[in-house]
């Protein structure tokens, strides 16, 4: 039981944390409502009300969100390679360049399919 | 202060030495990786006409290749049943790996034929999935007769992570194969042509509900991990074998939580009674040669795994998960029984009954022998093929308006008159599934009962037996229906099977067939050769100090 002492108590300094600010921030922060601040807190196109008929999604932040999550794990990936490029060798070199292929083969269905024009 | 105690675990030494990797091993793996990359670049650079002749050549190849590389492999097992281990041994090859990777890729091979067969410019998928359902953008697609050609990478990604599901021999290679396999068929199940809205729904449940059961997998895996600090399916089971509390003071009970989450995890994929529910809506959804696939394909890799999960890792301890295993198969094939009796639609009769299989399979796994590893390998392999053919058969029968398939088995009636070869062959496969002497579904039966029965499982196997009787009356009932009915009023269109179909519904005939007058050879190669075990070492039947020697691969 003591082993899990440190983790209980991390939580509930963690809990105290959020309980305690979102009080603190309702009962002391000003309220000066305008129109920015009463709309929904997303980036990007409004999700609600959608248009007559269904209506649809433009397509574009997701593209770009996608392409920017791979690009960002390849450079994730990439750091602790170059750190150590050295000790790894040919096998680390030859690895990560096929790792690279496979990554642009999908950035490069993605440009050829128009996923990279704006309009 | 350190609150954990057990510091004799130190950190990974890092090396600097290139792993060795026989590739050879892989070969198969690599193919199918490297053609589903190829597709995807096919995708990108060759002009639209000719992307499906393309695609459908690299793919049929590569599998093709896949499976003559599986068998050639054979050859390069070392004698005595033993088997090797690749890549810093993360991935096992041995008997039971080529067998399943075998099935697997004849399994895909008869899937990518219904996939590519096409009517007048019409294949099973949406012309454009981006559109939404009955809209302009929709029929605009239609007419210009696009093709979503993506199909074929996909499938070949999904076949890949099937291919590694049953030979991961970690825990973290074998997440990595369910994700592998699990994400492109999630995306494959929303491609239906037709009821789109219908097939959307099926791949949100499916992917929502494979979700949940990746993170209950997750969380076993923490939880095995905890118990014997190693992912690795030998030292598991060594720690589980030495038996006491593993890698942490007390750790015991983490091993109990570990083999129940895993056993959430797999089962579900297997489809299994409590994890069953995606199973008929994702089957009646998905487009008929994705639902073909993972009817068989999918199920023949989910049950690999859960083997060799079972049967390796957690081979130390069959009297723990013994009860468990035996209320799911109790709890699978009595009540999915039981439920497709009401069945109307034949899509989801099929997945039911596929439920009711995975429990008849599930006997053989609570066997823990080499007779139960034998069976459920030689009943997967027969139900697969009986399997695909149904559904091949399935694709034929269209509505006349709109030209979707015919689900209702009401409007079958009659069948039987109008196109006696389909409907012959559709109760062949359904006399299969009921397990009819003369038919593979007989001796795939007989082999997992039997097996079940040495083990000293009985009423488990009469549990079976009773399932079995009340699955053939709507096998038989429809048979009925089909042959001895007046043709329904609003009859179906019957279309002439393609060359592909053709051969697809051929193939599962003559392997019904076959396999069910001529086990012997098939039968005899799968059950392995006692050597491994020594004699005082007979805790399991056939000369096996333990579940683990039948991978031969510790």
């Amino acid at each position: 039981m003591e082993l899990y002492a440190p983790i209980f108590v991390l939580g509930g300094i963690g809990a105290a944390f959020v309980v305690v600010s979102m009080i603190a921030g309702s009962l002391l922060g000003p309220k000066r409502y305008n129109r920015a601040k009463l709309q929904s807190y997303e980036c990007g196109i409004d999700p609600t009300p959608q248009p007559v008929g269904g209506g649809r999604f433009t397509i574009k932040y997701y593209l770009t969100a996608m392409l920017f999550i791979v690009f960002d794990i390849e450079v994730i990936f990439l750091v602790p390679w170059a750190v150590h490029l050295d000790a790894l060798g040919v096998f680390g070199l030859v690895a990560m360049v096929l790792f690279l292929v496979n990554v642009s083969i999908a950035y490069a269905y993605e440009w050829r399919r128009g996923g990279l024009e704006w309009e | 202060m350190n609150p954990l105690p057990h510091t004799a675990l130190a950190a990974p030494v890092i090396t600097t030495q290139p792993p060795q990797i026989d590739y050879a091993l892989l070969a198969p793996l690599l193919v199918v990786f490297a053609a589903g990359v190829i597709g995807v670049l096919v995708e990108a650079f060759v002009p639209r006409p000719r992307r499906r002749a393309v695609q459908f050549t690299l793919a049929a190849l590569a599998l093709v290749a896949a499976f003559v590389l599986t068998v050639v492999r054979v050859a390069l097992l070392p004698a005595g049943g033993a088997g090797l281990t690749v890549a810093s041994a993360s991935i096992a090859v041995d008997r039971p790996t080529l067998f399943f990777q075998g099935t697997i890729l004849v399994m895909a091979i008869a899937s990518l034929l219904l996939i590519a067969e096409h009517r007048h410019g019409e294949s099973a998928f949406a012309a454009q999935a981006a559109t939404v359902p009955g809209s302009e953008e929709e029929r605009a697609h239609v007419l210009a007769g696009s093709q979503h050609t993506e199909v074929y990478p996909l499938v070949l990604f999904a076949v890949l992570g099937m291919l590694m599901f049953p030979a991961s021999n970690d825990f973290l290679t074998m997440f990595i194969a369910l994700e592998v396999m699990s994400l492109p068929l999630y995306l494959l199940c929303g491609l239906a042509r037709r009821r789109r809205l219908f097939s959307q729904e099926a791949a949100v449940k499916y992917f929502l509900l494979g979700a949940f059961s990746s993170a209950f997998f997750l969380f076993g895996i923490a939880m095995v991990y905890g118990y014997a600090g190693s992912v690795n399916f030998a030292v598991i089971h060594d720690t589980v074998a030495a038996g006491g509390a593993g890698a942490l003071p007390g750790g015991g009970p983490l091993l109990l939580l570990g083999i129940a989450l895993v056993g959430v995890g797999l089962l579900f994929k297997v489809g299994a009674v409590p994890f069953h529910s995606w199973k008929p809506d994702v089957y009646q959804g998905a487009p008929t040669p994705i639902t073909a696939l993972m009817a068989s394909g999918t199920l023949v890799a989910a049950f690999g795994a859960l083997l060799r999960v079972f049967y390796v890792a957690f081979g130390g301890s069959v009297a723990e998960w013994r009860p468990m295993m035996w209320v799911v198969a109790v709890l699978t094939m009595v009540l999915a029984a039981v439920v497709a009796v009401t069945q109307r639609d034949i899509k989801r009769l099929l997945a039911y009954s596929s439920v009711v299989h995975a429990g008849f399979v599930l006997t053989a796994v609570v066997a823990a022998s080499a007779e139960g590893l034998a069976g459920a390998m030689f009943y997967l392999a027969a139900y697969g093929f009986t399997t695909v053919g149904a559904f091949a058969v399935v694709t034929l029968v269209r509505v006349h308006e709109g030209g979707a398939e015919s689900g209702d088995i009401a409007s079958w009636a009659g069948l039987g008159r109008t196109s006696p070869v389909l409907a012959g062959s559709l109760a062949l496969f359904l006399l299969a599934f009921a397990g009819i002497p003369l038919t593979s579904g007989f001796i795939g039966k007989f082999a997992v009962f039997e097996a079940a029965v040495s083990a000293g499982a009985t009423p488990l196997v009469v549990v079976g037996v009773l399932s079995s009787a009340v699955t053939a009356f709507f096998y038989v009932r429809i048979i009925v229906l089909m042959f001895f009915a007046e043709p329904a009023e609003a009859r179906p269109r019957v279309l002439r099977p393609g060359r592909l179909t053709g051969a697809v519904i051929g193939v599962g005939v003559v392997a019904t067939l076959v396999l069910g007058v001529f086990p012997g050879p098939v039968l005899d190669r799968l059950s392995p050769a006692p050597g491994a075990g020594t004699a005082e070492a007979q805790s399991v039947p056939g000369g096996f100090a333990t579940t683990a020697d039948l991978f031969a691969n510790r």
